[in-house]
């Protein structure tokens, strides 16, 4: 009980708040999704199709990823990581989305296949990343047996929560306001600097978390 | 108190039977892909409509009658078209509804190429099946999405005289048929001379973004409208549009000719205003884009 008697609650807080973004910018993410395959694949059902399918597909291999990574000395640096490196994966969606669907529209007559390939170019390796940080939080959130579920469930609430705000924020007001790229862009350095907030608090919460001791030798 | 109910519900029985008497009668209804689609008969007219509910509900509509005598004002003003071109050899439709435009001009114009670029398929069954939408070698329908067709459309190099932008989804335009980048597309399919003519309503919001993107794709253009109803029409040219003397003595030539279709061509003529005569839109107007197209949302 040592452990978690001494580990900060603003540290959990935190890394709700985390889960909370992440959610947000994945189904923001998602719903922008449609708009940018539109002018190469059209508004048919079959986008949406497309989307949710690479959405869901790269989500649980991502679980399956996260939480194989934070069975070895899981810490919040390693957790910040997984945020910078979805923000760095993010990237190519606003810049280089055009190029990429050009080469796809060319190759592929069908524009159902051409949607799905281009969806996971854009998509999938984004999303997996993304979908690491929700067994990852769970790891770091969990205490003990007894309130596991109860501590997993609070996180699905709060990811889930972002989730839901992303989707009707994005489609009510940010595509009124702001360009397609602009929102991904904002997406992504939001959740690079709150990667970064995590490698830095990692740093000054060190002395209060034994397990980040084996995080350099990774 | 019981004469009171009886004669109440007498009153309501007679409402009853009087309104059903008048009210349409559904002879088609099917939930596509896309929409509900509903054709129903009410006295001489047949209207196909999408969306039940909503107040712009009417697709298209002709009168069993007499199925050649258009009954929109819109479809009337897209004749307009004609005033800018000689002779239209290749023309492409995007948005069929009843295939009215198509049938229209194949009469006008029987050695014509007409492409009609649908992405329902539900539609085109009913067109063909309830408003004798007609198809030969030279009247194709293609079931796509129009901006995937388009796109296409340039790989092949294909080139069109008069492109017809009529598609809707219930709603409004689809988003992406409004962009900048999806009308400088278009832009490049026309021929040296050709034009564009483009279904839109006047009213909302809407209408100022859409009248930005279109001079800042085509410079000026005309707009075609009657002030009875929102409808306008956007008529764009490629290269250069026709002066006035040209669409006046081309509005006598053809005025015959549609007569039978219920088109005034030189009522239609007057009802014409150069955009670089009256721009009726602030001109910081924001331009639609593939980034920026919250269409629907300022559509209120």
């Amino acid at each position: 009980m040592t452990e978690q008697q001494t580990k900060p609650s603003w540290q959990n807080l935190f890394i709700y708040l985390l889960a909370f973004s992440s959610g947000f910018c994945i189904m923001g993410i998602e719903l922008l999704g449609g708009r940018i395959l539109a002018p190469f694949f059209g508004s048919s059902v079959h986008i949406w199709g497309s989307i949710i399918t690479v959405f869901m597909l790269s989500l649980s291999f991502g679980y399956l990823a996260g939480g194989k990574l934070s069975t070895k000395n899981a810490s919040l640096k390693k957790y910040g990581f997984i945020f910078v490196l979805a923000s760095i994966t993010i990237l190519p969606v606003a810049i280089w989305s055009t190029p990429i669907m050009e080469v796809i529209f060319l190759n592929v007559e069908d524009s159902r296949y051409g949607s799905l390939l281009a969806c996971a170019a854009l998509f999938f390796i984004p999303t997996i990343i993304l979908g690491m940080i929700s067994p990852y939080s769970v790891r770091l959130l969990v205490t003990d047996k007894d309130s596991s579920g109860q501590t997993a469930g609070k996180l699905y609430f709060v990811s889930t929560l972002g989730s839901a705000l992303g989707t009707i924020i994005t489609s009510f007001y940010f595509v009124l306001f702001f360009e397609v790229d602009n929102i991904i862009m904002v997406f992504s350095s939001v959740l690079g600097m709150l990667g970064i907030c995590a490698v830095l608090l990692n740093k000054s919460a060190k002395p209060l978390n034994i397990n980040t001791t084996g995080v350099v030798h990774e | 108190m019981s004469k009171i109910y009886l004669s109440i519900l007498t009153f309501y029985c007679l409402l009853l039977g009087f309104s059903t008497s008048l009210s349409a009668e559904v002879i088609h209804q099917e939930r596509s892909l896309y929409r509900n689609i509903l054709v129903d008969d009410k006295g001489d007219s047949r209207c196909l409509k999408f969306n039940v509910k909503s107040s712009k509900t009417n697709q298209s509509c002709l009168y069993k009658s007499n199925p050649q005598r258009l009954v929109f004002n819109y479809t009337k003003l897209l004749f307009s078209g004609l005033l800018l071109i000689e002779e239209p050899k290749n023309i492409l439709i995007i948005g069929l509804g009843g295939g009215t435009m198509s049938n229209t001009l194949h009469q006008i114009y029987p050695k014509s190429v007409i492409t009609n670029v649908e992405i329902d398929p539900a539609v085109v069954k009913v067109a063909r099946q309830y408003f004798g939408f007609f198809e030969n070698q030279n009247i194709t329908s293609i079931i796509q999405d129009g901006r995937i067709f388009i796109k296409r459309a340039i790989i092949k190099k294909q080139k069109y005289d008069w492109i017809i932008l009529d598609a809707f989804n219930g709603d409004y335009i689809p988003e992406h048929l409004l962009t900048q980048e999806f009308l400088q597309e278009t832009k490049s399919l026309l021929n040296k001379d050709g034009i564009l003519s483009a279904n839109t309503f006047s009213v909302s919001e809407l209408y100022a973004h859409e009248s930005a993107t279109y001079k800042s794709v085509f410079g000026d253009f005309y707009n075609v409208r009657n002030y009875k109803n929102s409808n306008r029409i956007i008529l764009a040219a490629k290269s250069k549009l026709a002066s006035v003397t040209l669409i006046n003595q081309r509005a006598s030539v053809l005025q015959e000719r549609l007569t039978p279709f219920g088109v005034d061509l030189r009522q239609v003529s007057k009802q014409m205003t150069l955009t670089s005569i009256e721009q009726d839109w602030p001109e910081n107007t924001k331009l639609l884009t593939d980034q920026f197209s919250p269409a629907n949302l300022l559509n209120n």
